[in-house]
């Protein structure tokens, strides 16, 4: 593969998807310390939000140690260079949580929806888009649709207003071969001022890969998080990731022995517990689930007296989408009481 | 029974469709007329054919007819930009709105919750909020009754074939409207509702999580037996109505996990979320009809 002197943005997750694997728990000063020193190894943007994006503090996901306001208001004046994006998922925020987001000065909006129901993001990329922000069409559970399908449903948040569109494998369930073709059928297709970007969770140890394959087929956009802090097995290491794009001469405009200093320093004492792919991490890729679902499937398995992985599984099974925590308590009784009776 | 209580069902889609069948089926209210928009629609002819008065002239078009058809409540199923207009000219003319849109002029019903207090006001217009909230404003209530509840949260998860375009076009008015009935109807002092919609084949049955956070201890017996009875009052217009998990508690918690199957008269019998509506709407009318009939409430006299 041959990459060299390409240009990519790289855009942080560790505090966004990494608040999953913190049950949202990250204290205003550690979020300050890590975006700062991010900003100072030149990360050019980086997300903050709950890990259900705008609006997620909720029984269902968590709530948060501090609410999206107070996280964004701490982040956003401190940074020098780095450019704040937040996360907005229909359904779970609103245009109210955009406005408040865009006046703590985000300047990134990230509208996801399941890849195959792009039409409820019309209100909120076309709000941000009116105010003038960097809009990004997030299309999460790519591996659900065809290449055809996810083309599909960008064209039309295209037509909202999206400047950027996003294939998201959000269980992590890709390999290589399918992240090309659905990238390449984006870029291929779309309109070239629009661009393409990949966000990527490591639960096969195809963070990299997968990463490297976007690029390959027209991503200028790579979602990583420092140390991989992010739901199930965490997203693409961007430690790690730098050091190989350097290798192959791939632009990044973040400095690699910073970032990892970030990574080793910072970010990884942060940890609750290691992130990396664990048998029921392994199992969300393997059964193509949401990522987020890991510790509710693994405290509803201790509650319930049942396995976590049979929890994913079988929600695999039920094609369930992002979002969908309430059913791993209800799987878990369910599977309790079953269990009781035979 | 004194003689029914006359109807006009306004939106010729699938939701006035079938309310139209169940309404057919009704001892209390008579469909006898059905308005559109559109002289070709699907939905006026099947009305026709099911012997039903139309016109494609909207509200305009059946206006002139209130009086000699005697028709004391009408069913609004557009949308919530036209309701208002709609609302109007029909209260003009004594007639009772049931708004299925998101329009909410009029104060949010739910049935087993608040129904008989609207109907014993007479409340000219009433709005039956959303199917999330049809489906679990219930189980708050349930709960409330039983001691304070701080926040309540719910969780709609719906077919993605269930879900029109007016609904994803304006998605936030679905989390905001269902927000505010867990609050205003439920009696949960702050409310948050979430929507899931879920693409799956065969499309999935209408799934909603209902969570209480109560003020101090919650009371488990009696919050079980009160859950239990509201399912129970649910399932006298909605059969499809189950509890599938819960009440489960957990601190301060009670969380309740249920499922909604619709009828299956004109929608598929996994869309509950859009049956609940329809069933809902015209158990509402149907407790007014019980009250005139009584002669706790008098229809707005005509000469």
């Amino acid at each position: 593969m041959d990459l060299k002197g390409k240009k990519v943005r790289l855009h942080d997750m560790s505090l966004r998807d990494g608040m999953h694997a913190k049950r949202h728990q990250i204290s205003l000063n550690q979020m300050v310390e890590v975006a700062s020193a991010m900003d100072e190894a030149g990360m050019p943007l980086i997300e903050v939000t709950h890990g259900d994006g705008l609006g997620g503090a909720s029984v269902n996901y968590g709530f948060p140690a501090h609410t999206d306001e107070e996280y964004l208001s701490a982040v956003v004046p401190k940074m020098k260079q780095a450019k704040v994006s937040a996360l907005l998922l229909p359904g779970i925020g609103t245009v109210d949580h955009l406005k408040m987001a865009a006046d703590c000065g985000v300047s990134t909006i990230r509208v996801a929806t399941h890849c195959t129901e792009a039409d409820v993001s019309q209100q909120h990329i076309g709000m941000a888009s009116k105010m003038g922000m960097d809009t990004v069409g997030f299309l999460m559970m790519a591996h659900m649709a065809s290449p055809e399908k996810i083309l599909e449903q960008a064209q039309l948040m295209v037509s909202y207003g999206a400047n950027c569109i996003y294939a998201t494998d959000s269980a992590g369930y890709m390999l290589p071969d399918e992240v090309s073709s659905k990238i390449g059928l984006l870029r291929a297709e779309l309109p070239a001022n629009i661009e393409i970007g990949f966000h990527g969770h490591h639960n096969l140890g195809m963070g990299i890969a997968n990463s490297l394959a976007a690029i390959d087929a027209g991503a200028a956009r790579i979602d990583g998080s420092v140390a991989g802090l992010g739901a199930g097995a965490g997203n693409t290491p961007l430690e790690v990731f730098c050091a190989v794009l350097d290798r192959m001469d791939v632009e990044t405009g973040v400095d690699l022995y910073k970032i990892m200093d970030v990574a080793e320093d910072l970010v990884v004492p942060l940890m609750d517990h290691p992130i990396r792919v664990d048998r029921d991490a392994l199992t969300l890729g393997y059964a193509g689930v949401y990522s987020s679902f890991l510790l509710f499937a693994q405290r509803a398995a201790a509650k319930y007296g049942v396995q976590a992985r049979d929890i994913l599984v079988e929600l695999g099974r039920r094609g369930t989408v992002g979002g969908q925590e309430d059913m791993i308590e209800d799987l878990a009784l369910t599977m309790a009481k079953q269990k009781g009776k035979g | 029974m004194t003689q029914k209580l006359k109807a006009a069902i306004i939106g010729p889609g699938n939701i006035g469709t079938d309310l139209l069948m169940k309404m057919k089926r009704s001892d209390w209210i008579e469909p006898v007329w059905m308005v559109g928009i559109d002289p070709t629609s699907e939905g006026l002819k099947r009305a026709e054919e099911m012997g039903i008065k139309t016109t494609s002239e909207g509200v305009d078009g059946l206006a002139p007819h209130v009086i000699e058809d005697d028709i004391r409540i009408a069913f609004d199923a557009t949308s919530a930009y036209v309701h208002a207009e709609n609302s109007r000219k029909l209260n003009e003319l004594g007639v009772i709105m049931v708004d299925l849109t998101p329009a909410a002029i009029g104060p949010f019903c739910v049935p087993p919750v608040n129904l008989a207090d609207h109907a014993r006001n007479l409340e000219m217009n009433v709005n039956m909020v959303t199917c999330g909230g049809q489906a679990t404003v219930p189980m708050v209530a349930a709960v409330s009754r039983v001691q304070p509840v701080s926040y309540g949260e719910i969780i709609a998860t719906v077919s993605s074939k269930s879900v029109g375009p007016g609904t994803r076009q304006n998605i936030d008015e679905f989390t905001r409207t269902t927000a505010g009935a867990v609050e205003k109807v439920g009696g949960a002092k702050q409310g948050k509702a979430i929507i899931i919609i879920n693409p799956a084949e065969p499309p999935l049955m209408m799934r909603d999580t209902v969570h209480c956070l109560t003020e101090g201890e919650p009371d488990q017996a009696a919050i079980t037996e009160s859950v239990e009875q509201m399912v129970a009052e649910v399932q006298k217009y909605v059969p499809g109505y189950k509890l599938v998990n819960g009440p489960v508690f957990d601190g301060n918690r009670v969380s309740m996990f249920m499922e909604v199957e619709g009828l299956g008269d004109f929608l598929p019998k996994y869309a509950g979320n859009l049956d609940i509506m329809t069933a809902a709407a015209l158990r509402t009318a149907e407790m007014f009809a019980e009250e005139v009939d009584k002669n706790v409430i008098s229809l707005p006299a005509r000469g």
